[in-house]
């Protein structure tokens, strides 16, 4: 158990936009949202899993729908918590903790501002390891746990429940009805135990960003490059070095899709990178190998800084590095790569765990 | 003959041209930033006017100022806002200004409220607008606010609440408060464009006292010509129009040096490169105007989204320092500025700088003394300012492949001819003043950024409606009717949203009425 102050969350903020993996939303908005609530509340408690008592009542929050309506249209900021306790009353049981359904991106930060408002803890853990677009992408899903019964408010005080078959029906309904409620909602989600916390969840996320997002600004220029103190401090995998030389975009079914080009600089002088990504980067290879794909987690960082790039922000002439990180454990069983791989997001490549792909690659560097 | 003075107040200098019908340059001139800025722009209007000069024949005078960037950067003079966001119960997580610097919440007064009101992404209302909590919040800061920013949700889709909340702020505080209205001013993106619309606000009474003090300096003159701001996208625009917006004016300079330099080289498209006395400014070139920014850009600490141009800026100038540590050369970000004539080797100074540089290159011929510098320094510091630039001009382009350039500004001497990336580099004559000049030459334009429902009308129609829009600005902000033309039109759709949402961004510039012209 520790204590999270407004400095944690601006630490948070940076290093869920890494795990984010260019996705997921700013988090701007939930860090100012979160830092708000601090101010006016105190900091917020922060519990390992194990911690959590096996019968305990842990109630995830988050946003759904369109980030850039969030950054218009922000929050009332009690949505996030009628949705929390709107869930509570539901199940008729007080919740013992909230959590993150993603450490990627806007949805590391919301629950954040709840666990301040309410003064109920937050456990250190999340539904991820990362950003993904739809909400059966989690390993609470892999886990055998429903994502219903959800609950969903909006600034105007409404809030509904949804109960469904099955978590795939959860994301057809809750993603109409976030439109009607003005294109984003805040939602709780995912109850579940203590227990299953332990079992499902991924362990150690809101630290880890924690400490990426430090790590990213603390860093010295002049010590060592971002991408290698990256690397060798979370056991990552330097995939590549160069400049942004090509973007395309297309837009199909609401999903900006795209690919993008890198022209390989120092070590990686003569290797080109495409990138493919859809909210998210998911592929990344070079003319001869494919470095990495989702599951594992592929984030770009910008050269100097180490600031992390999004999908949205990439343009010519950007210098960077690219960083794979593995993914959790779950998402590498069969029914994880189903759910999280490429073939989901309609690519017919392999998904290969990123270390074994680094073993025998000419390119990759990893750091001992 | 009839002529025109451009003038530019720079951070070291105030530069200022005549330029007759034709554009011929007649006289040119550059003297010290004043502190008080006012009284190197009367200067610099005594060197370049003279004692001979007919000043009846003067039809206009532009001026592309800092007073407003001052003003922001030192928090000097800044109005007391009264801060209006229209909006819950949405937005109450995040209160207006709860990102700016202390000291600049301090120089405004921090007064702000958040009222019911504003719109959903398709322009339905969240809910009814509070009139009754606007105009408590009027009167009870009725003798504190010198001025008002008003924001509401989804304001570029709909503003009509912003447009009741500038009518019931009148009628409580008085028709000749000034309103700054978000819509007016910035795009999507609700805390940038209330930062941008609260500056703006903070700024109408800096921008009065700057018009009425160059008001003095012509007069002092017997000019009685029409006078005009320049503004950051390279054009002009009215006294009026630059007193209800003068924020626009906080990027003219590096605006004014594109379109000068545009006019200089011939170039529509390309780069440009403004090297002053301590920093080197790189901006695009599209279409004979500046490229805009994209993303947020911060002014005093504090994050915006209004237009400002597409600007890299290196710490690197005519009198960056050089210094040599341990076999490492470094140069700049700091300069010596306006000294540069006592201090610099060339003029039998003790500081090596990026001008004594230059001319040990035989790239320039001035001072009063031989630098002396080792031919190691002299190729690492020249090696170290091309690799700098070259590396800007790649991060400016948007794609493969070279692309003319144009260097200005009084450090110009400090490049070669050739760059990588470059496919011709051009020195135009008059480089020294081509901001001076880019204010003399600049047009009058008008803008649109607003968010369409193609559900709501046809395609076609928003855009003539945008386009419409576009025109009715400029000629607003005092452009002539039959010149105006549409330079820039970007549809973006925004494919996540139902109701076949389009965000249209249409600019149009023309040139300036002639005075007494009727509109």
């Amino acid at each position: 158990m520790r204590e999270l102050t407004s400095e944690h969350i601006e630490s948070i903020a940076t290093g869920a936009a890494v795990l984010g993996t260019g996705g997921g939303g700013d988090p701007h908005v939930g860090k100012l949202m979160a830092k708000q609530a601090i101010e006016k509340n105190g900091p917020v408690t922060l519990l390992d899993p194990e911690e959590v008592p096996d019968d305990a009542l842990v109630v995830p929050s988050a946003m759904m729908g369109a980030p850039t309506v969030m950054l218009e249209k922000l929050p009332r900021g009690t949505e996030p918590v009628e949705a929390f306790e709107a869930l509570e009353r539901y199940v008729g049981q007080e919740a013992y903790a909230t959590m993150s359904i993603e450490a990627g991106g806007l949805n590391s930060t919301i629950p954040l501002g709840v666990a301040a408002t309410l003064d109920v803890p937050i456990v250190d853990a999340d539904g991820m390891g990362r950003a993904f677009p739809e909400i059966p992408q989690t390993t609470l899903t892999l886990g055998g746990i429903d994502a219903t019964p959800m609950s969903m408010a909006d600034e105007k005080g409404n809030s509904l429940f949804l109960e469904t078959v099955d978590n795939a029906w959860t994301e057809t309904f809750s993603r109409s009805i976030s439109v009607d409620m003005g294109g984003s909602a805040m939602i709780a989600i995912y109850s579940h135990t203590g227990a299953e916390t332990k079992a499902h969840a991924i362990h150690g996320s809101l630290s880890l960003a924690e400490e990426i997002g430090r790590t990213i600004r603390t860093v010295d220029e002049r010590a060592a490059a971002p991408i290698e103190v990256l690397a060798r401090e979370f056991d990552g995998h330097h995939l590549f070095s160069g400049k942004v030389t090509d973007v395309k975009r297309r837009t199909t079914e609401g999903f900006a899709q795209g690919t993008a080009t890198i022209e390989g600089l120092d070590a990686f002088d003569g290797h080109e990178l495409t990138l493919e990504f859809q909210n998210e980067f998911l592929i990344a290879e070079t003319e001869d190998e494919i470095l990495a794909t989702a599951p594992d987690l592929i984030s770009i960082i910008e050269k100097e800084t180490g600031q992390p790039v999004t999908t949205e922000e990439l343009k010519y002439g950007y210098r960077v590095d690219v960083l794979g990180l593995e993914c959790a454990d779950p998402w590498r069983t069969a029914a994880g790569i189903e759910l999280g791989g490429p073939a989901f997001f309609g690519y017919e490549t392999e998904y290969v765990p990123i270390e074994q792909r680094a073993a025998t690659s000419d390119i990759i560097h990893t750091p001992s | 003959m009839s002529y025109r003075i451009g003038i530019d107040v720079g951070g070291t200098n105030t530069d200022a041209v005549v330029l007759d019908e034709s554009d011929r340059l007649i006289a040119k001139t550059k003297t010290p930033t004043t502190e008080d800025v006012t009284g190197g722009i009367v200067t610099a209007l005594e060197e370049v006017l003279g004692d001979e000069f007919d000043r009846t024949a003067v039809e206009s005078v532009m001026l592309g100022t800092t007073h407003c960037t001052n003003a922001v950067t030192e928090r000097r003079n800044l109005n007391q806002v009264g801060v209006i966001r229209v909006g819950a119960p949405a937005t109450l997580a995040i209160r207006p200004l709860l990102e700016w610097p202390d000291d600049l919440v301090g120089a405004i007064g921090g007064h702000t409220t958040i009222v019911e009101g504003g719109h959903e992404f398709d322009g339905e209302p969240i809910t009814d607008l509070d009139e009754t909590a606007v105009r408590e919040f009027c009167r009870e800061k009725a003798d504190v606010v010198d001025s008002v920013a008003v924001t509401s949700v989804f304001s570029p889709v709909r503003d009509d609440h912003e447009r009741r909340v500038a009518e019931l702020v009148r009628e409580e505080l008085g028709e000749e408060i000034p309103v700054s209205l978000s819509s007016e001013i910035g795009s999507v993106g609700l805390l940038e464009r209330e930062n941008a619309t609260v500056l703006n606000a903070a700024l109408t009474g800096v921008i009065r006292e700057a018009s009425t003090a160059f008001r003095t300096a012509m007069d002092r003159h017997d000019l009685d010509a029409q006078f005009y701001f320049g503004q950051n996208d390279g054009t002009l625009m009215g006294v009026d129009y630059a007193e209800r917006y003068p924020i626009f004016t906080v990027a003219c300079g590096p605006a004014n040096s594109i379109r000068g330099a545009a006019y200089l080289s011939g170039l529509r498209d390309g780069i440009i490169i403004d090297v002053g006395g301590t920093t080197t400014d790189v901006g695009a070139l599209s279409d004979g105007f500046p490229r805009e920014s994209a993303v947020a850009v911060e002014i005093g600490g504090v994050k915006t989204n209004f237009r400002m141009p597409d600007l890299i800026s290196i710490g690197l100038g005519g009198g960056s320092i050089v210094r040599e540590e341990d076999g490492d050369v470094s140069v700049g970000p700091d300069s010596v500025g306006y000294e540069l004539e006592s201090e610099a080797r060339c003029f039998g100074g003790s500081v090596t700088t990026a001008t004594d540089v230059a001319i040990e290159l035989g790239r320039a011929s001035f001072g009063t003394t031989d630098p002396e510098l080792r031919d190691e320094l002299v190729a690492a510091v020249s090696d170290d300012i091309v690799e700098r630039v070259e590396r800007t001009i790649d991060e400016m382009k948007t794609s493969a492949g070279d692309v003319p350039v144009a260097v200005v500004g009084g450090g110009s001497i400090l490049l070669p001819t050739e760059l990588t990336g470059a496919s011709e580099v051009d020195k135009p004559d008059h480089y020294d003043v081509a901001n001076a000049i880019g204010a003399a030459i600049a047009q009058v334009s008008g803008h649109v950024d607003r968010v369409f429902s193609l559900d709501d009308q046809p395609r076609e129609e928003a855009l003539a409606e945008a386009k419409r829009l576009a025109r009715q600005d400029a000629v607003e902000a005092g452009a002539d009717p039959d010149t105006v033309e549409i330079v820039d039109l970007e549809e973006v759709p925004l494919s996540y949203l139902p109701g076949n949402a389009v965000r249209l961004r249409v600019q149009a510039a023309g040139d300036l009425r002639v005075e007494g012209e009727e509109t």
